[in-house]
């Protein structure tokens, strides 16, 4: 942390003097771990068609955050991170057992936690109020420790991603190809879920659980505007997301808004930005 | 998920690869999907496998793939009396992509066949090898292209180059004349005819379009749940099976 301070206190900005603002330092590291994390996912959840998806786990992962509060874990986060975990496995299984639309399951799914979730909450005349900062969340509150936590997150991911991408695409673009050369399908998709589940979860005390999906999906969905293969697809929608969380940030301290809606504008106006000057593509 | 039953093998096919299917049936749950289905797939044959719609043509290639469980028995037997698993290439019936999706030709091709993660830049390695598994089925030019970009004789194409690689001892394809012009289908059919004799290999496919099954296929089988019929083209199409199971869509549109 001593080398990011004295790193950051180069930076010409006000909170960026010596000895001062470690909320801000903290998190404008926090968001550059963060960044890129929704980035990378964000381009597999646009292609496999999860942005509904991942909504539903946020709802499932503040259900986890109550059950951990009810049953006085220390840190709820981890109850919320198993609950997440399975709930993103259960889904994967329920969605491949039956013929439903994968949009009907999700339905299901989504208001069953959410219900669960206030029912808990506000059990035994139990007040809603301390909830609150789940929903817009506070990136300027994150303490070191955290952020040790994402970055660890931040690596597991791209290990992830380098291990098994190539057999996640495939299953994506055409299941019965993928399993006729040899990929698993169906665990595939599981740990893919589980860990949007995972980071959804844990992030999701800094973003806010209301825009916390457009993180997942935005970056992606403005690179898919202008991306002709993989390649420039990650990379447009990582420097995207980057980028965005930076400038939101800034603009939050400035204006003193939420950090989360602010990065959530900016990559809407890319988004806005790519549409237009998306190629009619043949 | 897949579940593989291979029993031993009988006399028969010595010498050379072959596929021998017998008394195969398939369940999905209490729907029988098909039953009693018993042939053969010579060495360097293309059978062709026709039927209507909801005949079971897919659930039969799917079971052969090991994707399905079935009863009865699916034998292999490969030259020289080896009779382990051989590599089966599966076209799949043509897949509808997202047209808008940023996947590439080369991106799905390299991560079907190699663990090169396809978001790293590109080794030129990897690049050659792709391109010249497409040059197989003379579609170099698509290298760049984008998957929802493609034709249907080009999707075609990149799928029968994939199913290629590494070159299977059989090949399946799930109705690869669908959603292809009569150009592109007289080019996939030579394509698939070039390749079982430059490469050895047996071809089963399934298909609607009967007025080319004369000059491509050795043989036809005809299939509803149970083989009705097999044998030579001009014997299948001419049979009162075809006649009763192809009734309607003669009465109707009369292409056939």
């Amino acid at each position: 942390m001593e080398l990011w301070y004295s790193l950051v206190e180069l930076l010409p900005f006000e909170w960026a003097a010596p000895g001062t603002m470690y909320f801000m330092k903290n998190a404008l590291l926090a968001v550059l771990v963060i960044s890129p994390l929704f980035g990378i996912l964000s381009t597999m959840v646009v292609t496999n068609r999860m942005s509904f998806f991942s909504d539903a786990l946020g709802h499932s992962a503040f259900t986890g955050i109550a059950i951990g509060t009810l049953c006085g874990v220390a840190d709820p986060m981890w109850a919320a991170i198993l609950l997440a975990a399975a709930f993103a496995l259960l889904f994967t299984y329920v969605q491949r057992r039956s013929n439903m639309a994968s949009d009907t399951v999700i339905g299901v799914f989504s208001s069953t936690a959410v219900a669960l979730g206030i029912f808990i909450a506000t059990f035994d005349s139990g007040s809603f109020t301390k909830f609150n900062s789940l929903l817009i969340g506070d990136i300027l509150s994150v303490e070191p420790a955290k952020i040790g936590l994402l970055a660890v997150i931040l690596l597991v991911v791209i290990l992830l991603w380098l291990c098994s991408f190539n057999g996640l695409m495939l299953s994506s673009v055409h299941p019965a190809l993928a399993d006729s050369r040899g990929v698993q399908v169906f665990w595939q998709e599981a740990i893919f879920s589980m860990a949007i589940a995972v980071v959804v979860t844990v992030s999701m005390t800094w973003v806010g659980l209301m825009v916390i999906n457009s993180l997942l999906v935005l970056p992606a969905a403005a690179a898919r505007n202008l991306a002709r293969n993989m390649r420039q697809f990650h990379l447009i929608s990582m420097v995207a997301a980057v980028a965005a969380s930076v400038a939101g940030l800034m603009t939050s301290y400035q204006l003193g808004a939420s950090a989360g809606a602010s990065i959530t504008l900016y990559l809407a106006v890319w988004f806005a930005i790519t549409f237009l000057l998306r190629k009619t593509r043949l | 998920m897949s579940i593989q039953k291979h029993g031993t093998s009988g006399p028969g096919c010595a010498g050379s690869c072959c596929l021998k299917v017998m008394d195969l049936g398939v369940n999905f749950g209490q729907e029988e999907v098909l039953h009693d289905v018993s042939f053969h797939l010579h060495c360097g044959e293309i059978v062709a496998l026709i039927g209507p719609n909801g005949a079971g043509k897919s659930s039969l290639f799917r079971t052969i793939l090991g994707q399905i469980p079935h009863t009865g028995e699916i034998v292999f037997q490969r030259a020289g009396g080896d009779k382990t698993r051989p590599l089966i290439g599966y076209v799949p019936q043509s897949p509808s992509f997202d047209r808008g999706d940023p996947v590439s030709v080369f991106d799905f091709f390299s991560a079907a066949i190699s663990n090169w993660p396809v978001f790293l830049p590109t080794p030129k390695k990897l690049r050659a090898r792709v391109e010249s598994c497409l040059a197989r089925v003379h579609g170099e030019g698509l290298l760049d292209k984008r998957l929802g970009a493609l034709s249907g004789g080009e999707l075609q194409r990149v799928l029968l180059a994939l199913a290629l690689e590494p070159l299977p001892h059989i090949l399946i394809l799930d109705e690869p004349l669908s959603g292809v012009d009569i150009d592109g289908e007289k080019q996939l059919l030579d394509m698939l005819d070039e390749i079982r004799t430059r490469y050895d290999l047996s071809i089963l496919l399934s298909t609607h379009d009967f007025a080319t099954l004369d000059q491509y296929a050795d043989k036809v089988i005809l299939l509803k749940s149970q083989v009705l019929k097999v044998g030579p083209p001009h014997e299948v199409l001419s049979s009162p099976e075809f006649q009763t199971v192809f009734h309607l869509d003669l009465g109707k549109g009369g292409i056939f």
